[in-house]
C-alpha cells in the first residue's frame, strides 16, 4: 500500500501464493504480501546498520613500556559478525565435544577452551596467517583459528581417519600450518616457539611467532630460559600468557609467589590485558606485533581469562571453585555476549542477524559431530607409517619377533 | 737440507697429530706426537731435522713423509670439516650450543667456524640445555636445519624431553605434518678422569626411543660421512662422539675426502674379517676390539670386528649374517649392561635366523654396572679393556 523503498524483513514466512495483508515488522506499515520467498531472509540493507564504531576498552597495566594499546578499538560490522561467528562456531564445538565425551565418542584427554574464546580470535585478528602460533594442550581454539576445519577437529577427537592428523595426534596434537600444536608437556612449547621465531629472524620473512602458556605453566624454569634467550637474541616472539586463574586444580595464588605473570618476564616488557574482551585482546596483539616486527624484541602479554570447563573432562570444575563464580563470569564477563551486546547497541547488527549465525553454527558443528562419528578409523595399515620422514619404506616390529610392518614415510 | 724442513713446517701446522715415518737402516720408525698445540709442530721439525741429518734422511722422503700426513686426519678434524661444508652447502644449517662460538667449541670441534660464518649461523648459547635444544626444535619445525650441540650428552638429560617429545614423536603425533630436521651432537660416554655425573653413555636410551635415528661413529671417516648425512637427513639424529677419540688421527681414503661423501645411516661396517668369532661394537670400543683381535690373531683365532655405527636403526643383518659364519658372537660396549645395546642386539640375534647358527651363548662385554669411579685404577677397571675382550672371545669359543 504504502511506497516500499527498502526490501523489509518478512514478518513470517508463509507458502501461498495469493497476496494477503500483513504489518510488516520493521516499519509497522500495513502492506499487501504479493510474492512469498520460501526462505525467511535477513533482507536489511547496510545503510540501516552502522559500518563501524569505535569503542572504549580497558586500559592495560604495562611492565617496562612508555605506553600501552590504545583506549580505543574501532570495529567494524564485519569484523564483528566475524568475530562473532568464529567465537560461537568455537564455543558451540567445545560443548558438542563435552557432549561427545560423555557418550564415550572422544576419550583421552580433552581440554576445553569455552570462556577464552576472545583469546583465540582476538590474538588471530591481530596477526596475519602468514605468522606462526604454538600453544600448550588447550588447542582446539587455535586450530580453529589457524585455519583448521571444525570437521577436521572434531574428526581427530573422535580418532577417525579424516581428523587433522589422521586420528594419530589427538586432542592435545593438532596442527596446521605456521601452527605448531597442540603440545602436551606444559611450558615445553614455549622454547619451540622462540626457535620458531629464530627461524623467523634468520629467514627474513619479518614473521613472528605468537608462543602460548597458561598461568600453571609460568612457573617453569624452560620458559625463563627461553625469556632470557629470547630477549638476548632480539627474537621477534610474543609470549602470552592465557591466565585463567587456576592451574588444572591449583589457584593462581597458591601456585605462584608473583601472579602478575606480565612482569615475570623482568627484563621484558609486558602488559596485562583484559582477555574476555575481544576487542582488547586484538588491540594489545597488534601493540605487540608492532613491537616485534620493529626489531625491538619479544614482548610479553597476560591475558586474564576464564575457563568455564574444568581443566579438562575429568575434572568436574567445582571442587576447586564455587559454582556462584562460574556463573557471575558467565554472566558479567563472557566473550561472546560482550560482542553481542556491543554490537546490537551500536546498530551493528539485528538480533535476527545474529540469530541465524547461531542456527548457522549450529548446523555445521552438527554436521561436522556426524562426520566425527560417522567417519572410519584410521586403517591399521597406517599404524608405523609417519615415523620418519622423506625416507625409503622400513620395517617396524610389531609386538612379537614373526610380527613385521611395514612404515613409509 | 733445511729449506725442505721450512717447507714441511707449513703442511705440519695443517694438522693437529703428525704421523712421522722415518726410515731408518731398513727399517720404519713410527713416532706418534698427540700435537695440542700449533705452536709445538716448528719445534718437531727442528727434532726431525735433527735426527734427520743423523740418520740421513733424503729430501725426498721428507716429501713422502708429507704425502702420508695429508691422508691423516682426526676425528675433531673429520666433524669440523663435515660441519664446514654442510653449513657451505645449505644456507639453513645452523650451529648453536655452549662455547661452539667464541671459544671454537669445548673440544675445539667447533673451531675456525664462528669466524667463517659469523653469529648469524655459529650461536653461543646460555648454560640452559631445556631452552636452547628446544628453541633448536622449534627452529627445525619452522625450516631451518639446526645443529644442536651439548657439551656432553651427559648434559642433555635436562634437555631429553625437547629431544623425544618434541623432535622425535612430532613426525609420527602430527601424521607426517610436521617434520624436525634436527642434529643433536656432542661427546657421549666415559671420558678420562671426569667422574660418575660426566661418563655416561645415552646410546640405550636414545637407542630405545622410535622416531630417532641415533649414530655412533668410531674413525674420522665414520665421524665425517655419517655428519653428514646426519645433517642432511630430515628427521631428529642423536649423534653420539666419544671425547678420547677426537684427537687419534685415522686413514681417509681419497673417496672420503670429497664433499658429498655420505655414510648411510643404518648400516654397519665389518671392519677386521674373520671367521671364529663376530665381535660387535660402536665407537672407542671399536679401537679396543680391533686391538684384542691383532692379539688374538697371534694365536690363531680370527675375529671379525663389526662397527655398528648406527645404533637405531640397528644394522641386524649384517650381524646375522656374521654370525651366520663364524657362530659365535660377542658384544662390545662401554655402556651400562642393563636393558644396554648388547642387550638388544644379542635379543635379536636370539629372535632371528642366526640364533640356530651359535655354537654357544651370546654373551656382551659392557662397562662395569656402577656409577663411573674417579681414581685411575678404579675408572680402568669400570670399563672393558682388551684383556677383557681378549677373555670373553676365549670363554665363548671354549663353552
Amino acid at each position: 500500500m504504502f511506497p516500499f523503498t527498502q526490501k523489509h524483513k518478512i514478518a513470517f514466512n508463509l507458502k501461498i501464493y495469493f497476496p494477503y495483508p500483513a504489518i510488516c515488522k520493521a516499519c509497522w506499515q500495513l502492506t499487501i504480501i504479493s510474492k512469498i520467498k520460501l526462505v525467511v531472509v535477513s533482507a536489511r540493507t547496510y545503510a540501516d546498520f552502522t559500518p563501524q564504531a569505535s569503542f572504549d576498552i580497558k586500559k592495560c597495566d604495562v611492565h617496562k613500556l612508555e605506553e600501552g594499546p590504545p583506549l580505543q578499538a574501532v570495529l567494524t560490522r564485519e569484523e564483528g559478525l566475524q568475530y562473532y561467528r568464529t567465537m560461537q562456531t568455537m564455543r558451540r564445538m567445545e560443548l558438542k565435544s563435552d557432549q561427545l565425551y560423555k557418550q564415550k565418542i572422544i576419550r583421552g584427554f580433552c581440554h576445553l577452551y569455552d570462556g577464552q574464546e576472545a583469546c583465540a580470535v582476538g590474538i588471530e585478528a591481530g596477526i596475519n596467517l602468514t605468522d606462526h602460533l604454538i600453544t600448550a594442550y588447550r588447542a582446539h581454539g587455535y586450530t580453529l583459528t589457524r585455519g583448521g576445519t571444525v570437521r577436521e577437529i572434531m574428526a581427530e577427537l573422535t580418532g577417525r581417519r579424516g581428523g587433522i592428523a589422521k586420528g594419530k595426534g589427538g586432542s592435545m596434537h593438532m596442527y596446521t600450518k605456521h601452527f605448531y600444536g597442540g603440545n602436551g608437556i606444559v611450558g615445553a612449547q614455549v622454547p619451540l616457539g622462540a626457535g620458531v621465531a629464530l627461524a623467523c629472524k634468520y629467514l627474513g620473512k619479518n614473521e613472528l611467532c605468537v608462543c602460548l602458556y597458561g598461568d600453571g605453566a609460568a612457573n617453569q624454569g624452560q620458559i625463563f630460559e627461553t625469556y632470557n634467550m629470547a630477549s638476548l637474541w632480539k627474537l621477534p616472539c610474543i609470549f602470552i600468557c592465557e591466565n585463567n586463574k587456576y592451574g588444572m586444580g591449583t589457584s593462581v595464588e597458591r601456585a605462584a609467589a608473583s601472579t602478575d605473570y606480565f612482569k615475570r618476564g623482568d627484563f621484558i616488557p609486558g602488559l596485562r590485558v583484559d582477555g574476555m574482551d575481544v576487542l582488547c585482546v586484538r588491540e594489545a596483539t597488534k601493540f605487540a606485533a608492532e613491537h616485534c616486527r620493529s626489531g625491538k624484541g619479544p614482548i610479553l602479554m597476560e591475558l586474564q581469562t576464564y575457563r568455564y570447563h574444568g581443566h579438562s573432562m575429568s575434572d568436574p570444575g567445582i571442587s576447586y571453585r564455587t559454582r556462584e563464580e562460574i556463573q557471575e563470569v558467565r554472566s558479567k564477563s563472557d566473550p561472546i555476549s560482550m560482542l553481542k551486546d556491543r554490537m546490537l547497541s551500536n546498530n551493528m547488527a539485528s538480533v535476527e542477524e545474529l540469530k541465524e549465525i547461531d542456527v548457522e553454527v549450529r548446523k555445521e558443528i552438527e554436521d561436522a559431530a556426524q562426520f566425527a562419528t560417522t567417519d572410519p578409523e584410521p586403517p591399521l595399515d597406517d599404524l608405523c607409517n609417519h615415523i620418519f620422514y622423506n625416507d625409503p619404506p622400513m620395517e617396524v616390529r610389531g609386538t612379537n619377533p614373526w610380527t613385521k610392518l611395514k612404515s613409509v614415510s | 737440507m733445511y729449506m725442505y724442513y721450512g717447507i714441511t713446517m707449513v703442511f705440519f701446522t695443517v694438522f693437529w697429530v703428525c704421523h712421522i715415518y722415518i726410515y731408518i737402516n731398513n727399517m720404519t720408525l713410527f713416532i706418534f706426537y698427540h700435537v695440542s698445540y700449533q705452536n709445538v709442530t716448528p719445534f718437531l721439525c727442528i727434532i726431525i731435522a735433527l735426527h734427520s741429518v743423523e740418520y740421513h734422511v733424503l729430501p725426498c722422503d721428507i716429501c713422502i713423509i708429507n704425502c702420508i700426513l695429508l691422508l691423516q686426519v682426526t676425528v675433531r678434524d673429520a666433524l669440523n670439516q663435515a660441519m664446514d661444508e654442510e653449513l657451505e652447502r645449505d644456507e639453513r644449517v645452523f650451529l648453536l650450543g655452549e662455547e661452539v662460538a667464541q671459544y671454537d667449541g669445548a673440544y675445539k670441534v667447533s673451531r675456525g667456524l664462528w669466524k667463517k660464518y659469523g653469529d648469524k649461523r655459529i650461536i653461543d648459547t646460555p648454560i640452559t640445555e631445556m631452552g636452547f635444544a628446544g628453541i633448536a626444535v622449534g627452529a627445525a619445525m619452522a625450516g631451518l636445519r639446526p645443529i644442536c650441540e651439548f657439551m656432553t650428552f651427559n648434559f642433555s638429560m635436562q634437555a631429553i624431553d625437547q629431544v623425544i617429545n618434541s623432535a622425535a614423536k612430532t613426525y609420527y603425533m602430527s601424521a607426517g605434518r610436521q617434520s624436525v630436521p634436527i642434529v643433536f651432537r656432542g661427546p657421549n660416554g666415559a671420558s678420562a678422569g671426569v667422574a660418575a655425573q660426566h661418563s655416561q653413555c645415552f646410546a640405550a636410551w636414545y637407542g630405545h626411543c622410535p622416531g630417532l635415528k641415533v649414530v655412533s661413529p668410531w674413525s674420522a671417516e665414520d665421524a665425517r660421512g655419517l655428519l653428514k648425512s646426519a645433517i642432511r637427513d630430515d628427521n631428529p639424529v642423536v649423534f653420539l662422539e666419544n671425547e678420547l677419540m677426537y684427537g687419534v688421527p685415522f686413514e681417509m681414503s681419497e673417496e672420503s675426502q670429497s664433499k658429498d661423501f655420505l655414510i648411510p645411516i643404518g648400516k654397519a661396517k665389518i671392519e677386521r674379517q674373520g671367521n671364529h668369532i663376530t665381535v660387535v661394537s660402536h665407537s672407542r670400543m671399536v679401537s679396543l676390539c680391533l686391538d684384542a683381535a691383532a692379539v688374538l690373531a697371534k694365536e690363531g683365532i680370527e675375529c671379525e670386528v663389526i662397527n655398528m655405527r648406527t645404533i637405531r636403526p640397528l644394522d641386524a643383518e649384517a650381524i646375522e649374517t656374521s654370525v651366520m659364519k663364524t657362530n659365535h658372537l660377542i658384544t662390545v660396549e662401554g655402556g651400562w649392561p642393563q636393558f644396554g645395546v648388547g642387550g638388544e642386539i644379542l635379543a635379536r640375534i636370539m629372535e632371528g635366523p642366526a640364533f640356530n647358527y651359535l655354537d654357544a651363548p651370546a654373551v656382551r662385554v659392557t662397562g662395569v654396572d656402577i656409577p663411573m669411579p674417579y681414581a685411575k685404577i678404579l675408572e680402568d677397571n669400570s670399563v672393558p679393556q682388551i684383556k677383557d675382550i681378549i677373555f670373553s672371545v676365549k670363554k665363548t669359543l671354549n663353552a
